[in-house]
C-alpha cells in the first residue's frame, strides 16, 4: 500500500515550454499542446499558466504517453485569468508548466469511465495510450459539438462509447445526462471500478447512484475540476 | 441593488471616500460603523456629515443580512440560516461551551470537493461568499459581542474562495475591524496547497487541515482532492513552514470503524507528522443518507487517542454538538432550499 511519506515532494516547479499548437476543437474549447519533456501516466495532471503573475491551474492531460507532445483541453472562462490569456496563444509562444503527477490511474482491470464536458480529457489520454480493453467510456455534455474525439472513440470503443446530451438530441446519442443512463440500467456491474471526472456535483450524484446499487465506495475513484 | 458598504476594508472605504470628495478619515469612521458598533444604516454613521451620509446612502447599502430561520440544540448550539445576495442560502453554526462561544461559519454556497463523508458536498456547487457574506454570519447574530473564537469549518472549502477569505480575515483581525486576536481563528482546509501558502503568508490565525487518513489510496476513495493535492504535498509544506510559538496547526480526523482506526494508521500517522509541532483533532462520524461509511465505536475512539497520545501526538476528541439539528460536522447543507 502506498503511504504518504513515500511520495518524495513532487518539487513541482514551474519550467517554460514552447507551444507547438492551439486549436479551438469546440466552441470556447481548446487543445494546446507542446513537446513532451517527460515520462507521465495517463490520467495525471500538470499545472499550467500562461503568466507568472497568475496562478497556475490544474488540468489533466488529454495525450497518450508515448505521443511525442502533451496535450491539455481546457474551456475558456470569460471572466477568468488564465484560459482567455491561454486561448490566445500561438505556436512559438511559451507557457509555464510542471512535470506531471497526480495518482488518478487506471490498470487492466475492467472499468467503466464516466465524464462530463472537458472531463473525457484523463479518459482520452488513457485511451490514447492504450488503455482501453475492458473499459466502458460515458460522456456526458449539453450540446453534441461537445462530444470531443467522438469520432476517433466511436470507432475504436464502438458499443462501449456512450454518448450522452442533456439539451440536444441525435441518433445514437442518450438524451440525458449522465445520472439518467446510469438509473436506467439495471444491472450495473459491482465488481468492476468506476472512474469519474468532472464538476462535482457531477461526480458526488454519480458515487451515490453507484453507492446505492451496491458498488463499495473503494471501487470509485474520482477527479473533481476546481 | 446598491453595493454594500459591509465587508469592505479600510483600504477600500477610504478609496470610496476619496472618490466621493469626502475626507480620507472618513474611511476610517465608516469602518468603525461597520464593524464595531450596533447600527445597520448609513443613516446612524452619526459623526459623518448629513451630506456624507446621503452622498454615500446614494450608491451604497450599510449591507447586513438577516438570518432568515434560527434552529436551537438541545446543547444549546445554535444553526442559523443566512440567505447570500445571489438568491441561495448558506448555514452557520454557534456553539457556546462554558465560557467560550464559538461561531463556524461557512465560505462558500455548497462545495466543490465531493467528500464522501460530508453532506454539504453532497449539493455541489452554487458560489462563492463575499468578504461581507462571511463576516456578516459573526456580526449579524445576536451573540456577536460574545464570540471568542471562529472556526472556517462550515460550507465550503475556504482556499477555493481564498481572495474573500483573506479579506474577511483582515476585517475580523484589523483595530479598525473586530479587532479579534487572529489565535482565536481557525481556517480549515481539505489541503488546498497554492491557497494554503499564501493563507500562512498572509494570515497570523490557525490552520487546521482535514486528513481522516495518512494512507494516499484510502484519502482519495474519501476525498478526490488527494488526487490533484495529495497528502505528502500538503505535509511537506506545513514542515517547511516556521510557525513560530502561538500559531497552531492541528489534523481534523473523522474516525470510520474498521477504515482508518487501526495501530497500523496511529503508526503511520506518527511517521508522517515526525517533526511537526501539531495536534490532531478526532472527530465522532455524523452519519448522512446513503453513505457507506460508519463511525467507530466509543471505546476504539478513546483507545486511538490513548495510542497518538502514548506515541507523543497531542490528540483531543472533539465534542459532537448540535447534531440534532444537523449542525454537527459534515452536516450543513442548503441543498433542498435550492442551494
Amino acid at each position: 500500500m502506498p503511504k504518504a511519506e513515500e511520495y518524495k515532494n513532487p518539487n513541482l516547479e514551474l519550467i517554460e515550454v514552447i507551444i507547438t499548437g492551439n486549436q479551438e476543437i469546440s466552441p470556447g474549447v481548446h487543445l494546446i499542446s507542446w513537446k513532451r519533456t517527460h515520462d507521465f501516466h495517463p490520467g495525471q495532471v500538470v499545472k499550467i499558466t500562461a503568466d507568472p503573475k497568475i496562478a497556475p491551474r490544474i488540468y489533466s492531460i488529454c495525450s497518450g504517453n508515448d505521443e511525442p507532445e502533451i496535450r491539455v483541453l481546457f474551456n475558456v472562462k470569460e471572466d477568468g485569468l488564465l484560459t482567455p490569456k491561454l486561448a490566445g496563444m500561438i505556436p512559438g509562444m511559451k507557457i509555464r508548466t510542471t512535470k506531471p503527477y497526480g495518482s488518478f490511474k487506471d490498470g487492466k482491470e475492467p472499468a467503466w469511465w464516466i465524464a462530463t464536458g472537458t472531463g473525457i480529457a484523463p479518459f482520452y489520454s488513457m485511451f490514447r495510450s492504450g488503455i482501453s480493453e475492458n473499459k466502458t467510456l460515458i460522456h456526458g455534455v449539453r450540446q453534441l459539438n461537445q462530444f470531443y474525439f467522438e469520432d476517433e472513440l466511436e470507432w475504436s470503443l464502438g458499443d462501449r462509447y456512450i454518448r450522452c446530451c442533456s439539451q440536444e438530441q441525435s441518433c445514437n446519442v442518450f438524451p440525458g445526462r449522465v445520472t439518467h443512463y446510469l438509473n436506467q440500467i439495471n444491472d450495473l456491474p459491482t465488481t468492476i471500478n468506476y472512474y469519474l471526472c468532472g464538476k462535482a456535483l457531477m461526480v458526488v450524484e454519480v458515487r451515490d447512484l453507484l453507492i446505492s446499487r451496491g458498488v463499495p465506495y473503494q471501487n470509485i475513484l474520482a477527479e473533481i475540476y476546481f | 441593488m446598491k453595493e454594500s458598504l459591509f465587508g469592505k476594508t479600510l483600504n477600500d472605504l477610504t478609496t470610496l471616500a476619496v472618490e466621493l470628495g469626502l475626507p480620507k478619515f472618513t474611511g476610517k469612521q465608516m469602518a468603525e460603523w461597520l464593524y464595531q458598533k450596533d447600527i445597520s444604516s448609513i443613516e446612524e454613521m452619526t459623526n459623518l456629515s448629513k451630506k456624507a451620509r446621503e452622498l454615500l446612502a446614494g450608491k451604497f447599502e450599510f449591507g447586513l443580512i438577516d438570518s432568515t430561520k434560527v434552529q436551537e440544540s438541545i446543547d444549546g448550539t445554535k444553526k442559523y440560516l443566512f440567505p447570500t445576495n445571489k438568491g441561495k442560502f448558506i448555514e452557520t453554526a454557534m456553539i457556546p461551551d462554558d465560557d467560550r462561544k464559538t461561531v463556524c461559519v461557512s465560505s462558500q454556497v455548497g462545495c466543490k470537493m465531493g467528500c464522501l463523508f460530508c453532506m454539504t458536498g453532497k449539493q455541489g456547487f452554487q458560489g462563492q461568499l463575499t468578504a461581507g457574506e462571511i463576516v456578516n454570519q459573526i456580526r449579524n447574530i445576536p451573540e456577536w459581542h460574545e464570540v471568542t473564537n471562529i472556526v472556517y469549518m462550515g460550507m465550503g472549502e475556504p482556499f477555493d474562495n481564498l481572495e474573500e477569505v483573506l479579506k474577511s480575515l483582515e476585517i475580523l483581525t484589523s483595530e479598525w475591524g473586530f479587532a479579534m486576536s487572529p489565535r482565536r481563528i481557525t481556517v480549515s482546509t481539505i489541503g488546498i496547497v497554492p491557497g494554503m501558502l499564501t493563507f500562512l503568508e498572509k494570515s497570523e490565525a490557525h490552520l487546521a487541515v482535514s486528513m481522516h487518513t495518512p494512507f494516499d489510496d484510502e484519502r482519495q476513495k474519501l476525498m478526490p482532492v488527494q488526487v490533484a493535492y495529495p497528502l505528502a504535498e500538503v505535509i511537506h509544506e506545513i514542515k517547511s513552514w516556521d510557525f513560530g510559538r502561538q500559531r497552531r496547526v492541528s489534523f481534523e480526523y473523522i474516525v470510520f470503524k474498521g477504515l482508518n482506526d487501526s495501530p497500523r494508521h496511529v503508526q503511520e500517522l506518527c511517521k508522517i507528522l515526525n517533526g511537526i509541532k501539531c495536534r490532531i483533532n478526532l472527530i465522532r462520524f455524523h452519519p448522512i443518507p446513503g453513505t457507506p461509511l460508519v463511525g467507530t465505536d466509543e471505546n476504539t475512539l478513546q483507545k486511538f487517542k490513548e495510542k497518538l497520545n502514548d506515541k507523543g501526538i497531542l490528540t483531543t476528541i472533539r465534542a459532537s454538538r448540535g447534531q440534532d439539528i444537523y449542525a454537527a460536522c459534515g452536516l450543513l447543507s442548503t441543498k433542498e432550499l435550492g442551494g
